[in-house]
């Protein structure tokens, strides 16, 4: 079987976001980069299917220097090789989608996995375009999945439940938290991480359609009242609720 | 005059809230851009699709066969992009829904159009869509507009209103048959969690955290979301413990909501937990902690124990909805 990764390098989920001085980017100043939480749902799946059937996984990014620190971390996990598309410009999720199909489909990948969206621009579109480009089938927000012969089936999550999907290789597959318990790195595998090769290509040109023309907090929530600490403040909770929220 | 399309979801045989709450914005843009409004859905026989004029679509296209009263991401995005190309649609809109989220793309790639995600937010400036959504899953907000021919937006469920108005004029229905479906993707079986509301969808969010010290003890958050009609949340902490399903889950690596109100329980409110529920409309607290910094985005705090409250706001509002 032979399977890919797309991983991005993204901030910390415990980053407090603060914007930079064109109102365009945060201010990484200060952020912590790791591998987007969705990716190593992917990585882990993938990890899981070589082992089952054999084959070879290949993870990709885009991105720039930087990145390989997160191709690293999916070596280190047990991936074989890994190939880091250079790009030091922003592109939209339809820019990054067309650069990973661009060097995908010269690999004849039997299954590319990514995580659900990345949380960083939350877009959730990666997995469905490079289908698209590739002529793949594709089933997002997956939370169990079984490959037999040229068949998958794939649970995925809905409003209030799961849709079990069944479709044909290729696929690709978006990763939804559940999908498994990512393995950590041992000593060992961060250590042959080091010698496996990173093979470098330049991402081709970015196509953007989207324009961002601004980028802002929310506005600051103001904190409201502090009723009290014990249950006789109960009433007065529901009072408020009632007649001044409306919502209930 | 330029065409907007829009997406009508069903489940089940009816047209969901989200696809009215989607179809009232679309109208204001309409109007705005001097567009015609058209409505497709995809499905077997559905009850509701005569009230779409209410909410302002005049024609509605009912792609028909019974194997498509379930979703296939392979025959859905092939019917509505070719209708898409068909009327030469400039806009196609659908509402971000696990259905909407995992379409939109796929019609966007084969109209080759550009495609903003998660709109909270949709303006008019010089004749051009200025759409707003939030990223970082609400830390930040951006402003963004497209530069391709053609548009896609999906918008955020629960945030625009469903505004229906008095038209006693049903819509033009055109039933097309649809003869052999793509379902390269088919679904084979759809699993219901328990029947339980989720939180995606419901006005009214009751949360737990680490404050509820043992998975036993989220009956409390059970009886309250339950008694107030609502869903079931959780943070990360909980889930990762394996307390709580992942579908529970409010935050960054979870779900981001903005519901009527939203109720956390002995949640101390880490960041990331914060980003996926600040937009809620109301926000109430209970935690014993006095510092804990989901007081400073509460509406109504209680720095109390949640095992003295919560059974009394319990019993409080069993009460009322007896009356």
């Amino acid at each position: 079987m032979n399977i890919a990764v797309c991983v991005s390098h993204v901030p910390d989920t415990a980053t407090k976001v603060k914007i930079g001085p064109d109102e365009k980017a945060i201010d990484p100043n200060g952020v912590t980069y790791i591998i987007n939480p969705y990716d190593e749902f992917a990585v882990e799946e993938a990890l899981k299917t070589k082992e089952k059937f054999g084959g070879e996984v290949t993870v990709l990014s885009v991105g720039g220097e930087q990145n390989k620190e997160t191709i690293r971390k999916a070596l280190a996990m047990g991936a074989d090789k890994g190939i880091l598309l250079k790009d030091d410009k922003p592109r939209d999720s339809f820019s990054m989608a067309k650069a990973l199909s661009e060097e995908l489909k010269n690999g004849s990948y039997d299954i590319i996995f990514c995580g659900k969206q990345s949380v960083d621009y939350d877009d959730s579109i990666v997995p469905q375009i490079i289908s698209e480009f590739l002529g793949f089938n594709c089933v997002t927000v997956v939370v169990a999945m079984e490959v037999k012969d040229k068949q998958v089936t794939a649970e995925r999550e809905i409003e209030g439940g799961k849709e079990v999907v069944n479709t044909e290789l290729p696929v690709v597959i978006g990763a939804q938290k559940g999908l498994n318990e990512p393995r950590y790195a041992s000593l060992k595998g961060i250590m042959a991480a080091k010698k496996k090769t990173i093979e470098e290509k330049p991402a081709v040109e970015a196509n953007n359609n989207t324009e961002l023309l601004k980028m802002y907090l929310p506005p600051a929530k103001q904190p409201g009242r502090i009723l009290g600490s014990d249950k006789s403040v109960v009433p007065e909770l529901i009072k408020l609720l009632r007649e001044e929220a409306k919502v209930i | 005059m330029s065409k907007i399309l829009i997406f009508l979801e069903q489940r089940e045989g009816k047209i969901k809230r989200s696809s009215f709450e989607c179809l009232g914005v679309s109208k204001k843009i309409s109007s705005e851009l001097n567009a015609e409004l058209l409505a497709v859905t995809i499905g077997d026989d559905i009850e509701n699709i005569n009230v779409v004029s209410k909410y302002g679509a005049s024609k509605v296209f009912h792609y028909k066969n019974k194997d498509l009263s379930n979703y296939s991401t392979t025959a859905y995005s092939e019917i509505v992009s070719d209708l898409a190309k068909e009327i030469s649609a400039d806009y196609v809109f659908f509402s971000s829904t696990s259905l909407g989220k995992d379409i939109a793309p796929h019609v966007a790639a084969k109209i080759d159009a550009g495609l903003v995600v998660d709109c909270t937010k949709l303006k008019i400036d010089n004749g051009e869509i200025i759409a707003t959504r939030p990223i970082y899953a609400g830390k930040a907000l951006i402003d963004v507009k497209l530069n391709s021919e053609k548009k896609v937006y999906s918008l955020r469920p629960n945030v625009f209103k469903a505004e229906s108005m008095e038209n006693g004029q049903p819509p033009e229905v055109v039933v097309k048959e649809v003869e052999s479906p793509n379902l390269a993707n088919r679904v084979l079986e759809i699993k219901k969690s328990e029947g339980k509301l989720d939180v995606a969808e419901a006005d009214i969010i009751v949360s737990g955290g680490r404050g509820l010290k043992t998975p036993e003890n989220f009956h409390l958050v059970e009886e309250l979301a339950e008694v107030l009609g609502g869903a079931v949340g959780a943070s990360r902490a909980v889930v990762d413990a394996g307390w709580r399903p992942h579908r529970e889950q409010i935050g960054q690596t979870g779900k981001t909501v903005s519901p009527l109100l939203y109720i956390a329980c002995g949640i101390s409110g880490a960041i990331q937990h914060l980003a996926g529920m600040s937009s809620s409309k109301y926000i109430v607290a209970v935690n014993k902690d006095k510092d804990a910094p989901i007081f400073n985005i509460a509406d109504y705090g209680i720095t109390g124990d949640v095992f003295e409250i919560l059974p009394e706001l319990i019993e409080e509002i069993r009460k009322i909805k007896l009356q």
